[in-house]
């Protein structure tokens, strides 16, 4: 029988023995609890409880509003990557710094500052009231909180391809005759449309599941303003474990179809544009 | 003369498209574009930041103080930074031994595997408390026979470092993962024949290759472990001065409509926020700097 090549380096066992053995304690084995739990359900009961209409209703308000921000975000976060990477101009390096505020900030901290910002008496909402626009406490208060969490995603994955950009390309689309904007819907577009799908994937993936700086600002009205990480939450706290894993194998079946997405969207940036990342 | 050039345009990508009629707008365009982005900027990210400082000091400095050397609050921080110097080095010991595994050695199944450690980022902080409630809490697999042996571990500080571990899992294993791959296994082999054993090879080889990178994934690990709140939540059961971490104990400040002292709490997190960033900006600063020097 023929080997490979003998290998040179050590610790091979040691180091790959270990990452399995922390990778199950930690995660395999747990995330696993999650579905032998949801298994004592029947699958009648478990439908019933996963289609309750306050519990459809979460769902909408997440998926809804997760979507919601994640195309927003895909707007103003190509701008600010664009911005950023293209033009010269005062504090734009603290700026660029800046905007991993929303991975560093602690999400209960993001949650009470929107809420101070977007309440009725707010330093925002004290101008919207006004003019009959209510933020905070209701849906479009979920839909601030997740705009605040995703922005980041769209820029740090649009941004380094867009430093990466030949110029050559951009020089012979315009000496064809082709407008700055036919060029860039047609040429630099193009070469960004996977990565900003990977961060639009990526914003939405991180806004579903979120709940720290949502529940604050959210109202938490039930069938209007409750998102689906609340509903695990209330089930918990009324001691209906098996109800709670019911909605979190629901979360979670989604969450793996969307990552499986992720790694299929990254493998398409990788290959459209010979990044090695 | 071109190396200056090509120095000055690593500092600022963007000389290089400002300075070609081609790859540049009408000012205008470009203005309007900056206002856009900056407006939007400002509104969602740089005004929630100046509101937490603002509405931690409404009372003033010496409410501020107390609100941040009352019990409470002191034994919230202690329980914050056990929780953070407990997870931070398990995951960093982990992240090098998956980071050493995967990009040294080839072996069946290593796509999987990458996948699998990124897993705890596509679950909701909520599931991800769920999950130790479902092993350890009163109901769960393990909690008779801790109840059994007087154990507490849902409820008490050894949920809360199990959550925080799990929501802070992938992050200095995917930092070194890529790394470590893209700087191959050559000049580990060439210690090995030349005699070092395998400490020795990590150490004066691999580690300063890999240092920016370590130091980037702790430091995010760090603000993470310090500032989760989901799964803490689901595990604590918010006991004050037991098993409040400081997201908790700005939550129940909050609720009890004590804002300025939510916010003095608050502010400190946030400070913690902006030392991240900053630590975070030097230490690309230092690897761009680094990495042109080698090359």
């Amino acid at each position: 029988m023929s080997r490979p090549a003998a290998r040179v380096l050590p610790g091979f066992n040691l180091t790959l023995g270990y990452t399995l053995f922390y990778l199950s304690i930690i995660v395999l084995v747990p995330l696993s609890a999650v579905f032998i739990k949801t298994a004592s359900l029947g699958l009648s009961q478990f439908w019933d409880v996963v289609t309750t209409p306050r519990v459809l209703a979460s769902y909408r308000l997440s998926f809804g509003a997760s979507l919601l921000a994640a195309a927003i975000n895909a707007v103003f976060g190509l701008m600010l990557a664009w911005v950023l990477v293209r033009y010269r101009f005062p504090g734009k390096k603290l700026i660029d710094a800046l905007v991993d505020l929303p991975f560093a900030l602690p999400t209960a901290v993001a949650g009470i500052a929107l809420t101070a910002l977007y309440a009725p008496n707010g330093w925002l909402g004290s101008l919207l009231a006004p003019l009959d626009i209510k933020i905070a406490f209701g849906p479009p208060g979920v839909l601030v909180a997740l705009i605040f969490i995703g922005l980041p995603f769209v820029v740090r994955t649009v941004q380094p391809i867009l430093e990466d950009l030949d110029t050559e390309l951009e020089e012979a689309s315009a000496s064809l005759g082709a407008q700055r904007w036919q060029t860039f819907r047609h040429v630099i577009l193009p070469i960004l449309l996977p990565a900003l799908l990977t961060g639009f994937a990526l914003a939405f993936a991180r806004a579903v599941g979120e709940y720290g700086s949502v529940i604050f600002i959210a109202g938490n009205i039930p069938m209007v303003s409750e998102i689906t990480p609340l509903m695990i939450i209330t089930k918990l706290e009324q001691y209906d474990y098996a109800g709670a894993t019911a909605i979190a194998v629901v979360m979670l079946v989604f969450s793996f179809l969307l990552l499986l997405a992720i790694n299929g969207l990254q493998a398409w940036t990788e290959k459209a544009t010979g990044r090695n990342r | 003369m071109a190396g200056a050039t090509s120095l000055h345009a690593a500092a600022d990508p963007a000389v290089r498209f400002e300075s070609r009629s081609a790859t540049r707008e009408a000012p205008w365009v470009k203005w309007t574009l900056i206002a856009v982005s900056l407006a939007f900027f400002a509104l969602f990210l740089l005004l929630p930041l100046i509101a937490v400082f603002v509405e931690a000091l409404r009372k003033g400095w010496d409410a501020y103080i107390a609100a941040l050397v009352e019990p409470d609050a002191l034994s919230a921080i202690r329980l914050t930074l056990l929780a953070a110097a407990i997870s931070v080095p398990l995951n960093l010991s982990f992240g090098v031994a998956a980071a050493w595994a995967i990009a040294k050695f080839d072996f069946r199944g290593k796509h999987l595997l990458i996948t699998l450690i990124d897993l705890p980022f596509s679950v909701s902080p909520v599931v991800a408390g769920l999950i130790y409630v479902l092993v350890f809490g009163a109901q769960g697999w393990f909690g008779p026979w801790l109840q059994a042996h007087d154990l507490k571990v849902i409820f008490a500080v050894p949920g809360i470092v199990l959550a925080t571990v799990f929501v802070t899992f992938p992050f200095i294993a995917r930092e070194l993962i890529p790394l470590m791959q893209a700087q191959g296994k050559e000049e580990e082999e060439a210690a090995v024949v030349l005699g070092a054993n395998g400490w020795q090879t990590f150490r004066y080889v691999t580690l300063p290759n890999i240092k920016w990178g370590l130091l980037y994934g702790v430091i995010l690990c760090n603000a993470r472990a310090m500032g989760e709140f989901g799964a803490v939540s689901v595990v604590s059961g918010h006991i004050r001065g037991l098993t409040n971490t400081l997201p908790l104990h700005v939550e129940i400040l909050y609720n009890e409509y004590q804002f300025a002292a939510a916010f003095a709490v608050a502010s400190l997190l946030a400070l913690l926020a902006l030392v991240t960033l900053a630590v975070k900006t030097w230490i690309e600063h230092q690897a761009t700097q680094s990495g042109d020097a080698s090359q």
